[in-house]
């Protein structure tokens, strides 16, 4: 057969989001991609710069569907950060809390796309099954199932409700058995270990270089986590490990993700016994910021994200930039699909979590 | 018991030909036409048509009634429902059929002209006609073909070349893609297949599923001695109607819906529908080969009949089940199993096979 360009995008059931993916195969195999993105830029970066610094988090909150809190966690850390303001400690429990709940969440809805990417729809619906729960959770603790308007500059927006401890210690006992029904699932299964290992290999040289982070970073087997190499928030006081693994491959990058949902219940935990019992969950904050400039970085459920702020001693940013991991890893995306099979492009690709809020902005 | 739908129907027909409406000819003095009504000829033509029409039928009927069972299993194996219209969700296939019947039809700008509309045809056609060698028991069945086995098989194989054409028809690439995948799945699959027949074939020494079964019935069921034939024989007939994990053809993660991608309304009703229609001869195919057909104990009350839709369905449930666990294989490796798995362990069977029966022992 001639070789030949096929549009995996940007309407394709491969692409989870408004993405296209050009390739060139000769037969079943790739020779030849091209990741093309843009379409859903909405201008993100300009539009909050007419909006004053608590309209943005709400803002913040639509950069991605799937991890809503991190981003408007890591914006309010920015302007944090240029105000000046400590945060009380009852509060940055709540949002590593949060964060973590999210990570879970997030990797919940990764696994449910990656069921369907590799032909399998059980995956998908247990995977969404468990991440209802999440989101209940999510519901009580802010009145949104997706887009939570949660965090707040100085802190939180309220405190738990009434039994939500309880709910997430049950939700959290409950998990940790599905976890093993995914273990039996998919990673003992030969078919599925068939469909991952091996595929998309990237040298951890290579994916530094690429700047790639996140899980796809730490499947290289490189110890790089931002919650340990730059602690924010409560995580230095935390004792937790850092999942890794050596495979630099696609079944690296799955059993990484799956690792860290298990360490990411381990953490609420510890998060639940180590939070102070009462105390202020928001600070009163300025609604201006001074001039100067600020940056914050978090380590996102798909890699590190990064807001920097500049402000002008007025009620707006001057200048709100993101710094999106997956945009990263979408441009080194066809090193990571060359030449394997057609059919190895939705499980190689969706290893990656595609989410294209945050890429495009 | 069993339905002896020939006699049935045969009865039936020179009832009605001969005995009603010849009788109010010969009342009008049209005797000629009474005769011509009444000779054996007419009367073997018109039963035939009418056991086709019964046979074509229960196909059907038993081809959605895996739909269904299909929906229903997959969603308790998934930890959901499943359909819900009507009573059990038995509506539901009704509800896709008219759904499917008020779309457009739409033939890409692009696509070939003549053989665009021809693929499906050939598809549903051949599909369709595969019901005609599936003996439901010893009396219900519309041909008794001494090669029975062979011309299901053969019709099987007409199957990945009408998916190739369409594929390629369409003038699309996924759907060319699709096809080639079909077309390379397909026949490699058959192999195996056709091995693991054989050595069904060499035990019961007929090409007839009538005589496969009497004799599974007489002696000893075919999954017992060639276990090893069967499971090849599973494995390569879930390839052979193209489902997961080997649904390659149309595998919508990456090629949207495969060489289907196109084809749109009542004609994707149809193809779908086909496809069920072969699941229902793959697995009537399983149980008769090796799981003895109607073969069970009747008490002079139960059907035979009801034996073998019995055994067909818990051989689809296999199918759902494995659906439910696995994901789609990769082209390269399901050629990989297929050559180097599957075609090994259906040669060793062939081998048992020649072995037990040379020794006399079957």
């Amino acid at each position: 057969m001639a070789e030949m360009w096929i549009n995996m995008g940007p309407q394709h059931p491969m692409t989870h989001g408004l993405w296209n993916m050009r390739i060139k195969v000769d037969g079943e195999t790739i020779v030849d991609a091209e990741p093309v993105i843009g379409y859903l830029h909405r201008g993100w970066e300009k539009m909050v710069e007419d909006r004053n610094y608590i309209q943005i988090i709400p803002m913040a909150d639509r950069l991605c569907y799937g991890s809503s809190f991190t981003w408007s966690h890591v914006y309010c850390m920015a302007v944090e950060k240029l105000m000046d303001i400590e945060v009380p400690e009852r509060a940055k429990y709540i949002r590593a809390m949060s964060d973590e709940l999210q990570r879970i969440g997030n990797h919940l809805m990764w696994l449910a796309a990656i069921g369907t990417d590799l032909g399998n729809l059980t995956v998908f619906l247990y995977a969404t099954r468990d991440r209802e729960l999440f989101l209940d959770l999510f519901t009580a603790l802010t009145g949104a199932r997706m887009t939570y308007n949660y965090c707040r500059i100085g802190g939180v927006r309220n405190d738990s409700p009434a039994n939500w401890v309880r709910d997430l210690e049950r939700t959290l006992d409950y998990f940790e058995k599905r976890l093993k029904e995914y273990d039996m699932l998919i990673d003992q299964s030969k078919l599925f270990r068939m469909r991952m290992e091996g595929l998309g290999y990237m040298s951890p040289k290579d994916t530094i270089n690429a700047g790639i982070t996140g899980p796809v970073l730490r499947a290289a087997g490189v110890k790089q986590d931002l919650r340990h190499n730059d602690p924010y928030e409560i995580y230095d006081e935390l004792d937790w490990h850092m999942c890794t693994h050596d495979g630099c491959d696609t079944w690296a990058r799955y059993r990484v993700r799956m690792m860290e949902m298990q360490e990411s219940v381990n953490i609420v935990r510890e998060c639940l016994k180590k939070m102070p019992k009462d105390g202020p969950i928001r600070v009163k904050t300025p609604r201006t910021a001074p001039a100067g400039t600020a940056m914050a970085r978090m380590e996102d459920p798909r890699g590190e994200s990064l807001m920097y702020v500049v402000g002008d001693g007025t009620g707006k940013p001057y200048r709100l930039s993101v710094r999106s991991p997956l945009f990263v890893i979408l441009s080194a995306s066809d090193k990571l699909i060359k030449g394997s099979k057609i059919a190895d492009v939705p499980s190689i690709l969706g290893m990656l979590d595609v989410c294209m809020g945050e890429t495009d902005r | 018991m069993y339905l002896d739908l020939w006699g049935l129907v045969g009865g039936l027909v020179h009832w009605l030909m001969v005995d009603i409406v010849g009788t109010i000819l010969d009342w009008l003095h049209l005797y000629a036409l009474a005769d011509w009504l009444g000779s054996p000829g007419v009367l073997q033509i018109v039963t035939i048509l009418v056991v086709a029409l019964i046979i074509l039928i229960v196909g059907m009927l038993v081809s959605i009634t895996l739909i269904w069972q299909e929906r229903k299993m997959l969603g308790r194996f998934m930890d959901r429902v499943g359909t819900q219209v009507g009573p059990f969700g038995l509506f539901q296939n009704f509800a896709d059929a008219f759904k499917v019947l008020v779309k457009e039809y739409i033939v890409p700008n692009a696509a070939d002209r003549l053989i665009y509309p021809l693929a499906p045809i050939l598809i549903i056609g051949v599909s369709m006609a595969m019901f005609v060698t599936i003996p439901y028991s010893q009396g219900f069945y519309m041909s008794d073909s001494d090669l029975s086995v062979i011309l299901t098989l053969a019709m099987f194989g007409v199957i990945p070349f009408a998916v190739l054409l369409g594929g390629w028809a369409s003038n699309n690439k996924y759907t060319l893609i699709g096809g080639m995948r079909a077309a390379a799945q397909t026949c490699a699959y058959e192999v195996p297949l056709l091995l693991s027949v054989a050595s069904v074939v060499v035990l019961t020494g007929s090409l007839s599923l009538n005589d496969v079964v009497a004799y599974q019935q007489e002696n000893v069921w075919m999954v017992v001695p060639l276990i090893i034939g069967f499971l090849v024989f599973i494995i390569s007939m879930i390839s052979e109607i193209e489902r997961v994990p080997f649904d390659l053809p149309e595998a919508e993660a990456e090629l949207v819906e495969g060489w289907g991608t196109e084809y749109g309304g009542m004609r994707f009703g149809l193809i779908m529908m086909s496809e069920y229609a072969r699941a229902f001869v793959g697995s009537s195919l399983v149980a008769l080969l090796f799981l003895g057909g109607w073969a069970g104990p009747t008490f002079g009350i139960i059907p035979e009949g009801l034996w073998f839709l019995l055994k067909m369905f818990l051989v689809f449930t296999i199918f759902i089940w494995a659906r439910a666990a696995l994901p789609r294989v990769r082209t390269d490796q399901i050629l990989h199993i297929c050559w180097k798995r599957l075609l090994p362990l259906a040669a060793i069977n062939l081998f048992i096979a020649v072995f037990f029966k040379t020794m006399g022992w079957f």
